[in-house]
């Protein structure tokens, strides 16, 4: 159908615009927005390859909570942006730099350009072994129990990614909490807004979970979803971000890939291999460990967009 | 009916396009914190005609993040944009 | 067969399309800040609205129906007090330049 090509190409043109237009624009701020704007074109772009999982990934972490990432990076610059902008790296490295991009642009274009036809894909198999774990959706198939070893792993990695984060805070400030004070007030709509849309995401960010068994979503989204609205009710002043050092937000952070390693060890010892599950208790075990990643990712996520800490924890 | 719907979609989509070049144009911040706005109210409406052309209920979920995401990076927008004293939310370093 | 629900479909559907180019060409034409962000909540809102209204009939049970109409519920929520707060940076914004 014609009207759905003239619809791709609307989208691929406006996808690659606002890209460009972040690049090429000065304000930071103005780039941040575009950012967002990029990542929702996105999101629509996901939906039009079928890609439900990556679509709500997208719109959840790839427009709201990065774009957040970048604003708060933007407004730190300040003052110094305009000295920032003006340092400018010489012809020679960049056209070094533009070389580069070009082909490995080129190797990409190529690659997929002479992809076998039809491309090598194990997804029939992971769609018809839907009934090892007896959910529906294939992605939390492959996620949670063929490559639920990667899975693990991310986890991990978004562990030392936040300790990262917490490492670039001042010594003195070491364990107390991220990111500034912000203030309150009862009669702002945002006050409003921080108070009635929490609930409501928290119920969203469950539902997401819930469904990951059998249609798009998962632990992933429910979790990102949940870590807007908490930083929602910080932005808002009607809740502080809680010490780094404090004890059940760290239980909180391992409870996730903790459980992972626990039932990748009782897989091994029951007898088969690591992380293998028996048969029987897939569904269960799955359920429980999604539950516990959810709220790691939640908290993880929180954490890492509010930084280091900056004031001193009172706990 | 499927067809008209899809026009539709198209439509909104190409309204969608009309706005953002307010957003790149738009003299002040104000204007460009309107960006999460346009993207999410189009882009659910484009959404949500999509899952009934596809026959795709899984993407009015889709629809439904996008809002609550759209909602708060609108909220960052406007906490982070603002620069007044009475909105700098930054502790100076 | 045309049926009824079928020419309310079109009709609601066509209605919010109207709107959201109503919408959009305010967002581009209006001299001011809070203008187009009047025309841009107003108008985008409402169309949304009617095009929910347009798929309800088409959509698949009492439930599905209720989920359209919640998400747009939801964004006219926060489509209200979002506009205030922008509308708020927009006139403490105008004190000093860009």
């Amino acid at each position: 159908m014609t009207s759905d090509i003239i619809l791709d190409c609307i989208l691929a043109a406006l996808v690659l615009a606002v890209g460009c237009w972040v690049i090429v624009v000065r304000d930071s701020f103005a780039a941040a927005v575009g950012f967002v704007a990029y990542g929702l074109l996105l999101t629509l772009v996901w939906v039009r390859l079928d890609a439900i999982d990556v679509a709500l990934m997208e719109g959840a972490i790839g427009s709201g909570l990065t774009g957040a990432l970048l604003l708060r990076a933007s407004s730190r610059l300040g003052a110094k942006e305009q000295s920032t902008a003006a340092e400018q790296p010489g012809v020679m490295l960049r056209t070094v730099a533009a070389l580069l991009s070009v082909i490995v642009a080129a190797m990409l274009a190529t690659a997929v350009l002479y992809l076998p036809d039809p491309a090598p894909t194990l997804a029939p198999e992971a769609a018809a072994n839907a009934s090892a774990t007896g959910m529906a959706n294939p992605v939390t198939n492959v996620l949670m129990a063929f490559r639920a070893m990667d899975t693990m792993l991310e986890k991990v990695v978004l562990l030392v990614a936040l300790a990262g984060v917490w490492s670039l805070a001042r010594d003195r400030y070491w364990g107390g909490r991220p990111g500034p004070r912000f203030r309150s007030d009862p009669k702002d709509p945002l006050a409003l807004l921080a108070q009635t849309l929490p609930p409501l995401g928290i119920v969203v960010g469950i539902y997401m979970l819930w469904e990951g068994a059998d249609a798009p979503g998962g632990a992933f989204q429910g979790g990102t979803i949940i870590a807007a609205m908490w930083l929602l009710a910080v932005i808002a002043g009607l809740t502080d971000t809680p010490p780094v050092s404090n004890r059940r937000v760290r239980l909180a952070l391992i409870a996730g890939p903790l459980l992972f390693l626990i039932v990748g060890f009782g897989g091994l010892w029951l007898g088969e291999a690591f992380l293998a599950y028996p048969v029987a208790y897939a569904k269960p075990l799955l359920l429980v460990i999604e539950f516990a990643m959810t709220l790691t990712v939640a908290v993880t996520l929180g954490l890492l967009i509010v930084g280091p800490p900056e004031r001193e924890g009172a706990p | 009916m499927a067809e008209f719907l899809q026009f539709a979609s198209g439509f909104v989509s190409a309204m969608v396009v009309l706005g953002m070049v307010r957003i790149v144009r738009g003299p002040t911040r104000a204007d460009r914190m309107m960006a999460a706005q346009l993207l999410g109210t189009g882009g659910i409406a484009a959404l949500l005609l999509r899952s009934d052309i596809t026959d795709t209920p899984s993407v009015i979920d889709v629809a439904l993040v996008l809002a609550l995401l759209a909602a708060f990076a609108s909220v960052a927008f406007v906490v982070k944009g603002a620069r007044e004293a009475s909105g700098e939310p930054e502790a100076s370093e | 067969m045309i049926s009824v629900a079928d020419i309310f479909t079109v009709i609601a559907v066509s209605a919010g399309a109207f709107f959201f180019m109503a919408g959009s060409v305010g967002l581009l034409r209006f001299p001011d800040t809070l203008t187009r962000l009047h025309a841009l909540t107003k108008a985008d809102n409402l169309g949304l609205g009617l095009v929910v209204l347009g798929l309800m009939p088409r959509a698949g049970g009492l439930l599905a129906a209720l989920k359209l109409a919640s998400v747009w519920l939801l964004v006219l929520f926060t489509g209200a007090a979002v506009s205030q707060l922008i509308a708020r940076a927009a006139r403490d914004g105008d004190q000093d330049d860009e």
